[in-house]
């Protein structure tokens, strides 16, 4: 217990009475966070539940377009960053400092390969016309009088995948940030919350992919056969 | 200062590992199931495919498991919200036409 | 007290000094003051918008401006004061400033973020200010589509994004709040222990972290099919725009409530220290705050009547609104009952109480005229409506907000304003709000409907008594202001508990220290139990 004390006195902040308060509060702090990005997606999620309500033959032809094979393989990329991030959190709770920085190291390699692939499915969009807002919009398979429908699908595409990388990013920069401290030897089984909280951040930008995966890739596939 | 503080539970690796075959399972069997012509039960397994893999993140790769019946509330209010801002934003365009 | 004594002791006013120990300070109290500085600032702002609109309503020809510049003027009124001004006004600046001292804490769970929040505010302040000055924004605060994505030649983009911004600050606040109500009580504050005013801010700070997000995602997808020519609600291409104003909404309904409810915490504060009672029902009045927070999820749809919704949704948000009125109801009964065979004082803050409870429950009753659809639909988008929402923020919110700044006035500065312009500025205000908003509620039933500057002549006398109201109010609101700072260098000394009120905030000096109190404090009594005041401790002025 006294050689805590020592540890945690040098992180704890004046407002708090005992280390144990601190962590509570910031875990507590992350988890309602997360509480606003569900609401910050939701409106997005309620956008898409209307529009393909109304056009269902529409999204299905659309989703079709997208490469459902390229998404599984990088959801699986996603969830094997969560695996990683994980780790590397046990590795905080058991003051493994070394094994905390290669874990970190891990999970941004696997966000970066996510962002790659998504960068590559994105590009191709670019070249086959699919991007909502340009004259030259025009998706085959369909009639003039459904393109706009078409183009609402790519809007929540783009919307969708897009503010969800954008959180991968930031993810990214937090996770620079965490590897930099750590290898600054700053984290120890009695004091890792920064590594605990950027965890459930992470986590839960795997979650919103784990819905839009299906909700995008993945609608009547069997019609496109 | 209120809440009693849990003691930290440290899962084995072999618990990790188990849950992210079992996500990557579900990820290979969401796709294929697309496939397949299920009419509108196409969208429901492809949801509860997505609910349980998103409660498997939770549960284990966030630790609500271990976590504290006010971490739990918070999330059960979180998915609560969504749901009405889902089920009052549909009613209108469920009943546009009746 | 002895005075000199007083003013050596160190306090937070005078514990650094510079504007940099300020603009870095994470003191909950110095943030707290930053806060009330930019939102008087924007409520002057919002207030020469509306001194505008009323002297251009003076006649009917709609003479002054033009329609184009009228329409601006009631959207940067309206942008400056729901967004910059009653959103943030007490939770950020009474708020911040008492709600750790009254649960007994040393700061806010997160200091740094509470600084970071009043940054984005200004931040986001800056950019809505600069649309105004490059030529300012003509959509109306709601930004209905598809004039704000399409047609609108204005400078929609840079004040929606300063209303993202400012809407990050207000997601902060609340977060902030609520894990300091977790996380940070004193020993011995319990939940049913705590003072309203904290339950209030609480319930407030869930319909910021729940709400303020989507309207967050909104203005996104607005920026998007602005900027990128995305079409989420363009009509053109199968996009719906009733789809925007149920996400505007499922927001900006709530976000009455982040107005008015910590007022009403105000209001139980004052209601019980100046009739010198527990609060009547105190459980009652907990919750009520929380079921507001909750009820007021489910009844956005109540804005869109004549949208285009379908009848039957128009049905279930009408039939949901009257389940609002219940926990505001029992409110008001409950303050009332508190103040029967109480000891009542006749002092400022308790004025200022009055005027919320008689004018917030003009404003809620209307407010059930307008959840009844056939009554809505007669009243639509008239001055009706204008004179509710009025009677709510202004009548209601305006009205706790100064009336928390004079009860807490002493406790943030260490001075007493004086009392006999206190009570007079809050009946000048009292009577021109009702000059200026009563005829307005005649109007609309007459017909006259909002954002025109044209109207027909038979509406004027009306009119010229509105702006005659308004008038009298900008003199009410100038009072405060001019004593206010005139009392910093001139007020007298206050004491430790001027009023011999009961919440932790009074036990501790006028102005506080730093950290709050010389050692945390140890709750033994319930909140509004005033045989726990020390006799020695009440120095009533």
């Amino acid at each position: 217990m006294s050689n805590h004390a020592h540890s945690e006195s040098l992180e704890l902040r004046v407002q708090f009475d005992t280390a144990e308060q601190q962590r509570d509060a910031s875990t507590l702090g992350m988890w309602l966070f997360l509480v606003t990005e569900v609401m910050f997606f939701g409106g997005m999620f309620a956008a898409y539940t209307v529009y393909r309500n109304l056009y269902p033959e529409v999204f299905a032809i659309c989703s079709s377009s997208l490469n459902a094979v390229l998404g599984a393989v990088n959801t699986c990329v996603l969830l094997l960053s969560s695996f990683t991030m994980v780790m590397a959190v046990r590795a905080g709770q058991l003051g493994q400092q070394k094994a905390i920085i290669w874990f970190l190291i891990l999970t941004l390699l696997f966000g970066g390969i996510f962002l790659g692939v998504k960068a590559v499915e994105w590009k191709e969009k670019f070249d086959e016309h699919h991007i909502p807002g340009q004259a030259a919009f025009h998706l085959e398979g369909l009639q003039q009088a459904d393109q706009g429908h078409a183009q609402l699908f790519f809007s929540l595409y783009f919307a969708m995948t897009g503010l969800h990388a954008l959180h991968m990013v930031i993810g990214a920069g937090i996770l620079l940030g965490l590897i930099l401290h750590a290898k600054q030897g700053r984290y120890s089984a009695s004091y890792y919350t920064p590594v605990d909280v950027a965890g459930l951040y992470w986590h839960f930008v795997d979650v919103i992919w784990i819905f839009l995966f299906p909700l995008l890739y993945l609608i009547d596939r069997h019609l496109g056969k | 200062m209120s809440a009693p503080h849990s003691e930290t539970h440290v899962d084995s690796v072999g618990t990790y590992v188990k849950v992210l075959l079992a996500l990557m399972f579900c990820t290979v069997l969401t796709t294929w199931v697309a496939y397949i012509d299920l009419g509108a039960f196409s969208t429901v397994i492809a949801l509860s495919i997505a609910s349980v893999k998103m409660l498997l993140v939770a549960m284990f790769f966030m630790h609500v498991r271990h976590s504290s019946k006010l971490t739990k509330l918070v999330v059960v209010g979180a998915l609560m919200w969504l749901g009405i801002l889902l089920v009052l934003t549909m009613t209108d365009f469920v009943t546009r036409n009746m | 007290m002895d005075t000199a004594v007083a003013q050596e002791r160190e306090n937070y006013l005078n514990a650094s000094h510079g504007l940099k120990s300020w603009l870095l300070t994470k003191d909950h109290k110095r943030i707290g003051l930053l806060y009330l500085f930019t939102i008087t600032l924007f409520f002057f702002i919002g207030g020469a918008f509306a001194t505008l609109i009323r002297i251009e309503l003076l006649s009917p020809q709609g003479n002054m401006v033009s329609s184009e510049t009228y329409n601006k003027l009631f959207t940067m009124h309206a942008v400056a004061m729901i967004f910059f001004f009653m959103i943030p006004s007490i939770p950020a600046v009474l708020g911040n400033f008492f709600l750790p001292i009254m649960i007994g804490a040393r700061d806010l769970a997160f200091p740094k973020l509470n600084l970071l929040s009043w940054y984005l505010l200004v931040i986001g302040g800056a950019f809505s200010l600069f649309a105004m000055i490059a030529g300012g924004v003509d959509t109306g605060w709601t930004f209905y589509t598809p004039y704000s994505t399409t047609y609108s030649n204005s400078w929609v983009i840079a004040t929606a994004l300063g209303i993202f911004i400012a809407g990050f600050s207000s997601i902060l606040t609340g977060l902030n709040f609520i894990v300091t109500v977790h996380r940070m009580r004193a020993p011995g504050m319990t939940w049913f222990r705590m003072p309203l005013f904290v339950w209030a801010n609480y319930a407030t700070s869930l319909i910021q972290v729940l709400g303020t997000p989507v309207l967050a995602v909104t203005i996104v997808l607005l920026f998007v099919e602005r900027v990128f020519q995305l079409g989420i609600f363009d009509p053109a291409r199968g996009g719906d725009p009733v789809l925007f104003q149920h996400l505007f909404w499922f927001y900006s309904h709530p976000a009455v409530y982040i107005m008015v409810l910590p007022g009403m915490g105000v209001i139980s504060e004052i209601i019980s220290t100046f009739s010198r009672k527990t609060v009547f029902g105190y459980a009652f009045i907990a919750f009520s705050s929380v079921a507001i927070a909750v009820l007021g999820f489910l009844v956005w749809g109540h804005h869109m009547f004549v949208s285009g919704q379908s009848l039957y949704a128009s049905m279930v948000f009408s039939f949901l609104s009257y389940f609002v009125a219940i926990p505001s109801a029992i409110k008001v009964f409950n303050w009332t009952a508190t103040l029967y065979k109480g000891s009542i004082s006749y002092q400022t803050p308790m004025l200022y109480a009055f005027g919320f409870i008689g004018l917030f429950t003009i404003g809620g009753l209307t407010g059930l005229f307008l959840a009844a659809l056939g009554m809505d639909i007669h009243v639509t988008d008239t001055y009706f409506v204008v004179a509710h929402f009025h009677y709510i923020m202004v009548g209601g919110t305006m009205m706790a907000y100064l009336g928390g700044m004079h009860f807490w006035w002493p406790k943030m500065t260490g001075r007493m304003y004086p009392e006999g312009w206190a009570k007079l500025s809050s009946l000048v205000i009292f009577l021109g709000f009702n000059l200026t908003f009563f005829p307005q509620f005649i109007l609309g039933y007459l017909g006259m409907p909002r954002r025109y500057h044209l109207y027909p002549a038979e509406f004027q006398v009306l009119n010229v008594m509105s702006t005659a109201g308004a008038s009298i109010l900008a003199v009410g609101y100038a009072m405060p202001m001019i004593y206010f700072i005139w009392s910093l260098k001139y007020g007298k000394v206050a004491p430790m508990n001027p009023w011999g009120a009961t919440g932790l905030e009074w036990r501790t000096a006028s102005p506080p220290p730093v950290h709050n109190f010389e050692q945390t404090p140890i709750v033994t009594h319930e909140a509004y139990d005033y045989t726990s005041v020390p006799a020695e401790e009440i120095e009533v002025v």
